[in-house]
């Protein structure tokens, strides 16, 4: 058999991977289930416990030595100790190498989202524990999810947030979040309340409040699950901050309702009062939380700007206090995730100023790295967690609540777009209004809340909702998630464009907004641009200069841009070996003398050289190796996602590449020189750091004999 | 007060059959163009030069002479105005409109190229139809005119950057002779494809009338 397979070659490895992937997953699943439940399972409430275990093995010791004086063990076992971290580890461990083992199988990762083959294995693996031993671990505890696994994926998205198109599109993300959740979880709570109250749906112990407090729970676009599906398509920008921003923000409705609903499903009834102080409580939340987020944003910033002797904890600081932010939120029950959001968008562009190369790859590495496992965790879990249950499978009650999200989902999203376009410049299409309707993927959220309520009150009603919240999430992941990408090939809805980010772009973005200034106060009238422009100028005038460290708060971002840009590009030359390899992008032709303004002479015919050192082609061939280092190369700057991660090299080989560049610049010149050796020297270099070749001014002040200067007259110049 | 007075609905309505604006916004425009130039029937640059606004802003010069650029009129003709008309005024502000839901695609084309060309005409001051290296040197220059020394030196390393990729993407196989002459109307549209010039070069034009200063979107 070995030969034969080793003669299939390329394809014979092929098939050997996925069995290894089967092979590992196996190993894993036993692994797991005979470690897992040998200690105690630990409760929900109680959460980790590591004293338990250390007394344990304490009282164990304790109790040998009263009994009589056994030999010296050489070998023991303890594995009490260990047991939680070891837990955790193997946890992560299994969720990596899941993710490893789908890159490995192409074909399948191509068709059926990351998300799904996630939660299959969570099933998998729920469903040999359970096999093994009768019961799992509690694996989804609340604690865990909200304080451990949700925060590096807000983070990171809140982070990398794409500042300028959520702010321009801020009006309608806010009204698809807050009207659009509570149009959703109204629908929804009040229409299963008419469901329940269907003789024979054995479904009549459910009131209106817990009804309206499960519609709650189930309306809110899951910010995972979107973050999960959408990256996956590539879809338009516009679109994607659309969905996304509106499962970001949503948490702060969610978060009021569900309080709301959770006080009152107590209490009984609800006044006037109470809505009331329901919509004040909505603003207190959502603004207190953008508050504190920003707070420490600010304060982060500001210690940024003294880490210039530490480069090394500079990461550290940015992970505390973005943290902070969101468990300091969490204390006054404001919404953790916006605090989150405000906190990472407001500091980044002063923390980035501020810290070295190393420290901002750092924490762009850590945070994809954290908010990528996390990520696999939470989907992993859902299955264990599915597989646990506890469920109580109510037809009427599950079918009602699908197809009532899917309405309420898409009445909603047409209802809003309709409203929204009377204010919207750029208008929604219908293919839009399809796609953010399609988009709204429930998730882990969702059935962390419905997990979180309390036993006691909502005795007969917590296993009927979770199992339905659970229908709903498997739903949509699975089927919205599986069928979204097909659906938008086949709708030929606009994919995202490559973010060129050229410099020209860059002057040119800056001109419009220059331009669109202008022109609104010339109007008369101040639009939005001359917000923007108002707070620009104030952010230049006064932040900027108190939050960044030394020379760069004052540089313009024009400036800054480019400098980047550049950096970028050393960095690329330092990556091609700095040798004669083509740089992989399209490569041109074009150097800076193509562009210069044509005055120097044509070159002179070969009988009238008075230095015949180089032949022709030898010196064609050496001006096309030293070209091709020059080479400007269209520049990509990568939208990544957490597949693809640009690697950065060493920061220090920096200064070498520039000299080496100056070098090769040098050489390049005095080739030219011996070659039109009559022709017009060029001015010495006068910029600092980072120049290409100067352009010659253009002022002949050297001898030129008369043959030459007619050869000038002719040549067109501009 | 004069020939305003005599401005009729239809005048109203001819000039809103040629700019795509609605009578209302027309009206309003109106309005603010009579403050600008104080009653009178034409305006200078030294009228647009007195809006404290524009003070702050870089390209503030730029912005002007765009008003009195005779390429931005929909003619052939070059040169530029001393004094300009509400109709002329009219017809800059018309490449500031946004598309509506009822414009097609290839209106949306048309309303693209027009965005464009206004741009290049603003960059391309003297006419022959390039913007040269010198131009661009100066547009750099001017956007960065408010951030003191710093700007000056770099501003011309940008702009060779800047021109140097236009002509790598545009001209990608040059030999070592060839000379870029400058940015054609073509090449400029090029590079600006991916920043989609059709929804994001527009001014929100107010529908209801208004007195001076209005606050809001």
């Amino acid at each position: 058999m070995f030969w034969r397979r080793a003669a299939h070659g390329r394809v014979g490895f092929r098939r050997s991977l996925p069995e290894l992937g089967l092979l590992l997953l196996a190993t894993l699943v036993l692994l797991e289930g005979s470690v897992l439940p040998l200690g105690a399972a630990s409760s929900p409430e109680t959460g980790i416990t590591p004293g338990a275990g250390v007394s344990h093995g304490h009282a164990d010791k304790n109790h040998s030595e009263t009994k009589h004086k056994k030999p010296f063990p050489v070998l023991g076992l303890n594995y009490d100790s260990v047991k939680t971290p070891f837990e955790i580890s193997l946890w992560v461990l299994l969720a990596s190498l899941m993710k490893l083992g789908f890159h490995l199988l192409p074909r399948v990762s191509s068709i059926v989202p990351e998300s799904c083959l996630l939660i299959v294995v969570g099933l998998l693996v729920g469903g040999g524990i359970k096999l093994i031993r009768e019961e799992v671990p509690p694996v989804l505890d609340t604690k865990l999810f909200f304080y451990c696994l949700l925060p590096p994926i807000i983070l990171d998205a809140g982070y990398f947030l794409p500042i300028r198109p959520f702010m321009e599109n801020l009006g309608t993300i806010l009204m698809f979040a807050v009207v659009g959740t509570l149009w959703n979880a109204f629908f929804v709570g009040g229409f299963l309340f008419a469901v329940c109250q269907i003789p024979h749906a054995s479904l009549s112990h459910i009131g209106l409040l817990p009804c309206l407090l499960f519609g709650s729970i189930i309306s809110a676009v899951d910010p995972v699950a979107v973050l999960a599906v959408f990256e996956e398509i590539h879809i338009n920008e516009l679109l994607h901050i659309l969905v996304f921003g509106e499962s970001l923000l949503n948490d702060a409705v969610t978060v009021v309702l569900y309080h709301l609903f959770e006080e009152f499903s107590e209490a009984g009834t609800v006044t006037v009062l109470d809505g009331f102080l329901g919509v004040i409580s909505f603003l207190v939340v959502a603004l207190g939380g953008v508050l504190v987020g920003a707070f420490y944003g600010f304060v982060a910033a500001l210690t940024s700007r003294f880490t210039y002797h530490i480069r090394v904890i500079e990461p550290l600081f940015v992970f505390v206090y973005s943290y902070m932010a969101y468990l300091s939120a969490e204390v006054f029950h404001l919404s953790g995730i916006m605090a989150l959001i405000a906190c990472g968008a407001v500091m980044r562009p002063y923390v980035e100023a501020n810290i070295s190369h190393k420290s901002h790859t750092t924490i762009k590495y850590f945070l994809k790295m954290w908010s990528s496992v996390s990520e696999t965790l939470i989907f992993i879990f859902l299955g264990v967690a599915t597989v646990e249950g506890p469920h109580q499978w109510n037809w009427v009650f599950v079918t009602a609540t699908v197809i009532l999200c899917l309405v309420s989902r898409v009445i909603g999203v047409v209802g809003l777009t309709f409203v929204i376009n009377k204010f919207r410049m750029v208008n929604l299409t219908t293919k839009d209004q399809f796609i953010i309707a399609y988009g709204g993927l429930r998730g882990a959220i969702a059935f962390s809340l419905g997990f979180l309520l309390d036993i006691e009150h909502f005795k007969d009603m917590r296993e009927i909702f979770l199992t339905a919240i659970i229908t709903v999430v498997f739903f949509t992941v699975f089927v919205q998630g599986m069928t979204i990408k097909p659906l938008v090939e086949l709708l030929a809805v606009k994919k995202k464009q490559e973010a060129k980010r050229s410099i020209n772009e860059e002057i040119h973005t800056q001109f419009l907004d220059h331009l669109l200034t202008g022109i609104e106060d010339i109007c008369g009238h101040y639009g939005h641009h001359h917000w923007k422009d108002k707070l620009n100028r104030f952010n230049k005038k006064y932040v900027k200069g108190f939050l960044i460290a030394g020379e760069r708060s004052k540089e313009p971002q024009l400036i800054a841009f480019y400098h980047k840009l550049e950096m970028k590009q050393a960095i690329q030359l330092v990556e091609s070996g700095g040798g004669s390899k083509l740089p992989s992008a399209m490569p041109s032709t074009v150097s800076m003398q193509n562009i210069q303004p044509k005055n120097q002479p044509p070159p002179p015919k070969p009988t009238e050289r008075a230095l015949p050192q180089l032949t022709k082609g030898r010196e064609e061939e050496i001006r096309k190796i030293l070209r091709s280092n020059l080479q400007r190369t269209r520049q990509r700057l990568h939208s990544y996602n957490r597949h693809t991660l640009v690697a950065d090299p060493d920061e220090e080989g920096f200064q070498d590449i520039i000299l080496k560049k100056q070098k090769m610049m040098e050489l390049d010149r005095k080739i030219k020189e011996m070659a039109n050796y009559l022709s017009v020297p060029s001015h010495p270099k006068d910029s600092p750091t980072m120049s290409r070749a100067r352009l010659a001014s253009g002022r002949n002040t050297d001898f030129i004999p008369a043959q030459q200067q007619k050869g000038n007259k002719k040549s067109p110049g501009m | 007060m004069g020939a305003t007075q005599t401005r009729s609905g239809q005048e109203y309505q001819e000039l809103a059959e040629r700019t795509g604006f609605s009578a209302e916004q027309i009206r309003n425009l109106h309005k603010r163009f009579q403050q600008l130039s104080g009653n009178e029937d034409t305006i200078s640059r030294e009228h647009l030069k007195s809006i404290p606004a524009l003070a702050n802003n870089p390209i503030r010069k730029q912005i002007i002479e765009a008003f009195f650029d005779k390429r931005n009129q929909h003619g052939n003709e070059l040169g530029s105005y001393e004094e300009i008309g509400f109709e002329e005024f009219l017809m800059v502000m018309s490449h500031f409109r946004p598309p509506t839901l009822r414009t097609t695609e290839e209106e949306k084309e048309a309303m693209r190229k027009e965005k464009v060309r206004f741009l290049f005409n603003m960059h391309d001051t003297d006419g022959d139809g390039k913007i040269t290296l010198v131009e661009y040197r100066k547009v750099v220059e001017e956007l960065l005119s408010k951030s003191g020394t710093i700007g000056q030196e770099a501003a011309k390393a940008i702009a060779d950057a800047a021109m140097l990729e236009v002509a790598s993407t545009n001209v990608p196989n040059m030999g070592p002779d060839d000379f870029y002459e400058g940015i054609t109307l073509e090449h400029f549209e090029e590079i600006l494809k991916g920043l989609e010039m059709e929804t994001r070069m527009h001014v929100r034009f107010l529908d209801v009338s208004t007195t001076n200063v209005y606050c809001g979107k």
